[in-house]
């Protein structure tokens, strides 16, 4: 029988390497897999390239990674309220590949939905859409972007089922339901594993096909 | 000189809006507003981090870190509310299903360019977050900022100096000492505080004005 269920944060992210690309779900600290997120920085891969919609804020975030020195590029949208990235940037010793929250969202669905791209009127006209092709649609400048995937994305679900289905907890869902689709290997950390019959079909918000491993996390 | 508080200013843009109509509260000042749209207004916030039809969280209510707004202070969910992951959420601005969009600024042109994430200096960290989306979709953008900077700088101008977050976009303008709408004939002062001149505000704006 599929269980995906395993022991610990460190058993979730089996694989994880040096200059990997990875995806962290959340808005704030709503939605951030902060078990799975100690386990990265005990773990100390180098070169990262992390995805994710803000750079960390103070500590039990990706603000640890880069203190560590284990991030070499963020694709983010908000970095602006992390002070270790601040700090860092300016030092000139981290590469921002800077993204309006919309358009490293529909980046990331383009991956995970096999597009090869989308066109979005995001950024036409502006500095972040400078250099990028434009196409004029019905008179409407639209800016090509491209799909983003990652090796590893971890998430923060509320309960999962054998199978890796997941819901989510109120608005900490951000991000999560968008980068299991986009990642090769998809780790959810939880509040709780029910068997399979536990989480109503009706209910299920990101379903078990693309969820590779599910975690029991400590609560945020 | 003495300016309207942030609350005031929140309250003042909470009572412009328009019954029924679907509203996003960008980060920074704007989130404020929350607080002051009453029930019976009808309106239905959006969060752009996935929340729909909320409000501030009332006093001595439990805060929960997992249902928070676009500047990660908690909120509370109005019965008939809704959680959406960020495609649907950011799908909804850019597919035209915001009636007004209200979004903190560093700059607004006279014809309603926003500049709103960088100021160009590479020591300045750059942050766009949703601002660009918002600015794109929202059937109507307004911005809600301080009349004029820290060291007295207008931030009203003919044309910004910082980058553009979108060009001729915002319709309205609310500010500590005045609302101010964008007309295709230029800047009209809908209401300025009792304290003000008419050639104090113009003093204190960097584009010409009309009463």
């Amino acid at each position: 029988m599929i269980d995906k269920q395993v022991a610990d944060c460190r058993a979730a992210i089996d694989g994880l390497s040096s200059g990997h690309t990875i995806m962290v779900s959340g808005f704030g600290g709503a939605g951030m897999p902060r078990g799975l997120v100690a386990a990265v920085l005990e773990l100390a891969p180098k070169d990262l390239t992390v995805i994710s919609n803000n750079a960390g804020f103070t500590t039990g975030d990706i603000s640890d990674w880069l203190s560590a020195g284990l991030v070499r590029k963020m694709i983010c949208s908000y970095p602006r309220s992390s002070k270790t990235f601040v700090k860092l940037y300016r030092e000139g010793r981290l590469e921002l590949e800077l993204n309006p929250q919309g358009t490293l969202v529909e980046r990331m669905r383009a991956a995970g939905v096999g597009l090869g791209g989308i066109l979005n009127p995001v950024s036409a006209g502006t500095l972040l859409g400078k250099g990028k092709p434009v196409h004029t649609i019905d008179g409407k400048d639209y800016v090509l972007e491209t799909p983003l995937k990652a090796d590893f994305a971890i998430l923060r679900a509320k309960r999962a089922d054998r199978m890796g289905n997941l819901t989510y907890n109120k608005a900490a869902r951000n991000f999560g339901p968008v980068m299991a689709m986009a990642a090769t290997t998809v780790v959810a950390e939880v509040d709780e594993v029910v068997e399979n019959g536990g989480i109503d079909p009706e209910v299920v918000v990101t379903p078990g096909v693309v969820v590779d491993r599910v975690v029991v996390g400590g609560h945020a | 000189m003495k300016t309207l508080s942030r609350e005031d200013v929140a309250r003042k843009v909470a009572s412009a809006l328009p019954a029924g109509a679907v509203v996003n509260l960008g980060i920074g000042m704007p989130t404020l507003v929350s607080r002051y749209v009453a029930a019976q207004q009808d309106v239905v916030l959006q969060s752009e981090n996935g929340i729909l039809n909320f409000e501030g969280l009332p006093d001595g209510q439990e805060p929960d870190y997992d249902c928070i707004d676009a500047s990660k202070r908690p909120i509370a969910v109005r019965e008939g509310g809704a959680y959406i992951d960020v495609m649907t959420s950011f799908g909804l601005m850019r597919g035209g299903h915001l009636d007004v969009a209200v979004l903190g600024a560093f700059e607004v042109s006279a014809v309603g360019d926003l500049a709103n994430w960088w100021t160009g200096d590479p020591q300045d960290v750059p942050g766009i977050g949703g601002a660009m989306d918002l600015a794109c979709g929202a059937k109507a953008i307004w911005a809600m900022m301080e009349h004029t900077t820290k060291d007295g700088r207008p931030k009203i101008v003919e044309s910004c100096a910082y980058p553009l977050t979108a060009a001729r976009v915002i319709t309205r303008i609310f500010t500590d000492l005045a609302t101010i709408d964008i007309t295709p004939a230029g800047l009209h002062v809908r209401e300025k505080v009792e304290w003000i001149s008419s050639e104090e505000l113009q003093a204190r704006t960097a584009a010409p004005l009309t009463f």
